[in-house]
């Protein structure tokens, strides 16, 4: 059930999951069997702050389309602080975001524990539905990167002068 | 050039059923570097297994791929099945095809073709896999123990019973703690200091104890094996080496007005004292605040009087630096401070109580001798009420958010013991609710209520008001009954909320162990890992992790000893090998790693490097320790050089895993 609009736009979405809440809650929606769009693509990260802001930019210019990042609720990190840099880090990252015009909505953060796999499931639908009502990412995605870039009908807009 | 084999688990149909295993196993066998690609029922089985460990000696893989169940399951198994077969167990990367694929999509192509992703995910990572030996670090064979109250004790009693060498660290110049305050325990109503002295006693005696009383941490080096300690020894002005704890001193001293800690300040002790009877250790200690000698030099009665010279007005703090290989906090509890709650007039009037001060007042060794009296006149008290959850189960504002456990029961039993021994006392207790899960606790709870006639009243107390005639007017509501109560009572007892020693917070730095917003330790985990701090290494025993009763104290302190056994045991450790390493060359020696690692495994050091011109320029570099970094990562992303990076998980594996997964 991959979230498809009328034009058929199917959106790339990396999720980063820290090991000990996420990705276990993560994989308590699979064994309770709740569903949730088959585009988003889990990466396991020891810790949620062992993400680099460059890693969402990296997605981005690789063509991902949104990127969310999934830890422990503040105060349950395994590493005791860790998703408190976490928070800070991606605060700022995403006020630079939407500094340069990406649409805030395309990245997420969200708290979800190891027994919050009913939240996991939701998170991602609605995220995966948000990224789909936005459409492809054009602004970051580096053409460069994309073999098939023509034949996804995707163009350098970034020429054309409306990046304000 | 890697040589990359795939394995693809079937699952029986957990994973077969939604994905065409056979088309993943041939689109990931045309990715680069993978020579080998096949699949399989049950790779967690032994003939999967051997599949693997054979693939591995025929084609010589230099990485192996699973696409199977949650890396959270079989992680561990592929990873022994690789070591057997000669292959660096960090070289298996698993794709999670079934939790996170095929339980939870239903179209075949579309979880076929994730499936095929989260492969070449794993691929692209594996790639750049290198191979990793956890590294190993001796332990030294002895413990610490910080606080000396029975969680302490019992802690040390097992540790030191393996065979281990213990130190007790008491911030009191006696070991004892809480309990020893205490006069009976419920639900048997055994007498506190009949079955606590003895174990302080046994301490004493036990030749793998050594404890320093009147002594503090000061710092904490180290890390998990082997922590290296520095223990301040506050000055006694006693020589612990020729006091015989006869007391004579503590008669003689002509300072009478102290007042006594012991007894929570309801009476007086001299300067030099021996805090109780039963002490351990049995050694006089001059309290330099009060102590004539010390304070202007004129007096020395006590050396005077002490016939084995013990007396030393020299004597100034010493250290002591010891390594550890466990150190267990024990630094329990104390009673939260009642007098911010003017309603409860506490600080106005004598005759308001905590129930710790209400224990010495029935205690035979406390001010009254054990008969109860009114701290005020000193007359027999005919209405006694007692008011619960004061500061406990509060907005944040106001007091703990938490219940402090053990209010209920000891109520109970101070009600249940007035009403036995003064069958004339009126005893009225103000609950919110009564807890009272535990073994025979309710039952105890009921005899108070059926058998002594206390009365039990449902309602909060809006107002205690000191009267002219020396009563006290408490204000209550009966919620049951819907009334408002005026009852004139002669002694009001506050079942005050505890709260974890002053001392913790800081000790809690000192052992980059973590603490809760409430200032209790945290466990490692709350359900598998309670008597383990996160911090490797470090032991929670007692009330310093939450509230709790004294046999619970008991099994966790005990509970604790057994986990620090299995410590010392070892005579290596083993690390774990996904640990952040720092790149020399580019490192700048900013400081940035050192402040966001949660474990201090950061430190630095000057180095010398070699420049073009063959001169040497000295720069400081941070280095890891492995033994103590758990592998978050934070210091990765400080890192504003890049020179930081983690094993297992490098940032380009993980930008490696991002590509293929947006390709």
């Amino acid at each position: 059930m991959q979230v498809k609009e009328a034009t058929g736009f199917v959106p790339t979405i990396v999720a980063f999951c820290c090991n000990w809440c996420s990705y276990a809650g993560a994989d308590l929606s699979g064994t309770n069997r709740l569903s949730y769009p088959a585009n988003v693509k889990i990466i396991r990260v020891p810790c949620s702050c062992r993400v680099n802001p460059i890693f969402f930019l990296r997605a981005f210019q690789r063509g991902a389309d949104g990127v969310i990042l999934c830890g422990c609720h503040p105060g349950d990190c395994h590493y005791t602080t860790g998703n408190y840099y976490t928070r800070r880090r991606m605060t700022l990252l995403f006020s630079m975001l939407d500094y340069l015009g990406i649409e805030r909505n395309r990245t997420r953060v969200e708290w979800v524990s190891a027994a919050e796999g009913q939240k996991f499931a939701e998170t991602m639908r609605s995220f995966a539905e948000e990224i789909a009502a936005l459409g492809p990412n054009r602004r970051l995605a580096d053409l460069r990167c994309r073999k098939d870039a023509e034949e996804a009908g995707i163009t350098d807009e970034r020429g054309s002068g409306d990046a304000v | 050039m890697q040589k990359i084999g795939v394995f693809v688990c079937h699952c029986g149909t957990n994973i077969a059923a939604t994905v065409d295993v056979k088309a993943v196993a041939e689109a990931l066998g045309r990715e680069p570097s993978v020579v080998v690609s096949q699949d399989y029922t049950y790779m967690c089985s032994e003939s999967g297994q051997n599949l693997i460990k054979d693939s591995i000696r025929d084609y010589g893989l230099t990485g192996v791929v699973i696409c199977s169940c949650s890396p959270r399951m079989h992680e561990n198994t592929f990873r022994k099945a690789a070591a057997q077969a000669g292959l660096n167990p960090y070289m298996v990367e698993i794709a999670n095809i079934r939790e996170q694929c095929s339980w939870i999509h239903k179209d075949k192509a579309e979880a076929t073709e994730k499936a095929i992703i989260l492969g070449r995910a794993a691929i692209a990572k594996v790639q750049l896999n290198t191979p990793l030996i956890a590294g190993e670090s001796s332990v030294t064979k002895r413990a610490l123990v910080i606080g000396g109250g029975i969680a302490g004790i019992q802690t040390a009693l097992d540790i030191a019973e393996a065979g281990f060498p213990v130190d007790i660290v008491e911030q009191k110049p006696t070991i004892g703690g809480k309990m020893a305050q205490l006069d009976k325990t419920f639900p048997t109503l055994d007498c506190s200091a009949c079955i606590l002295t003895p174990k302080m006693v046994e301490c004493a005696q036990n030749e793998n104890i050594r404890i320093l009383s009147y002594s503090e941490v000061e710092s904490v080096s180290g890390f998990v094996g082997n922590f290296t300690v520095k223990i301040r020894r506050k000055a006694r002005y006693v020589d612990e080496t020729k006091c015989t704890g006869c007391g004579l001193c503590t008669e003689k001293c002509p300072v009478k007005k102290v007042p006594n800690e012991f007894n929570l300040g309801m009476d007086n002790r001299r300067a030099i004292y021996i805090p109780f009877a039963q002490a351990v250790p049995k050694i006089a200690v001059i309290d330099a605040d009060y102590c004539n000698m010390l304070k202007n030099g004129k007096c020395g009665v006590c050396s005077k009087v002490c016939t084995a010279g013990a007396v030393d007005y020299k004597q100034t703090d010493t250290f002591v630096e010891e390594k550890y290989g466990a150190i267990v906090a024990a630094t329990g509890y104390e009673i939260s401070d009642v007098s911010r709650y003017d309603e409860y007039a506490y600080s106005q009037s004598k005759d308001v109580i905590t129930s710790l001060e209400f224990e010495r007042l029935t205690n035979a060794a406390g001010p009254t001798g054990g008969t109860l009296l009114r701290p005020s006149d000193g007359k027999h008290p005919h209405t006694i009420v007692f008011i619960q959850c004061v500061g406990s189960r509060c907005t944040p504002e106001k007091g703990k958010p938490y219940c402090s456990k053990i209010c209920c029961m000891y109520t109970a039993k101070h009600a249940m013991l007035t009403r036995e021994k003064y069958p004339d006392t009126d005893v009225y207790v103000f609950y919110i609710d009564v807890r009272t899960p535990g073994k025979n606790f309710d039952e105890f709870y009921r005899r108070a209520v059926e058998e002594f006639g206390v009365h039990y009243i449902k309602g909060a107390v809006g107002k205690v008001a000191p009267r002219a005639d020396g009563t006290l007017e408490v204000q209550a509501s009966d919620l049951i009954m819907n009334e408002q109560l005026h009852i004139s009572a002669d002694l009001v007892v506050l079942a005050a909320a505890i709260e974890p020693s002053k001392s913790a917070r800081s000790l809690a730095t000192l052992l980059t162990a973590s603490m809760d917003t409430n200032d209790f330790f945290t466990e490692a985990h709350p359900k598998l890992r309670p008597v383990e701090s996160p911090t490797a290494g470090v032991f929670l025993s007692g009330m310093c992790q939450g509230p709790k009763d004294i046999p619970e104290t008991v099994s966790q302190a005990s509970a604790c000893a057994a986990k620090v056994i299995g410590l010392l045991s070892k005579n290596k450790l083993t690390g774990n090998p996904c640990v952040a390493h720092s790149d020399e060359l580019m490192c700048n020696g900013c400081s940035n790693c050192a402040n966001v690692c949660p474990y201090g495994a950061i430190t630095y050091s000057d180095k010398e490097f070699r420049m073009p011109d063959r001169t040497t320029k000295t720069r400081r570099v941070a280095w890891v320790n492995p033994a103590v970094c758990q592998g978050c990562g934070a210091c990765t992303v400080a890192c504003p050089s890049g020179a930081m990076d983690l094993s297992g998980f490098s940032n380009s594996q993980i930008m490696a895993e991002v590509d293929a997964i947006c390709k």
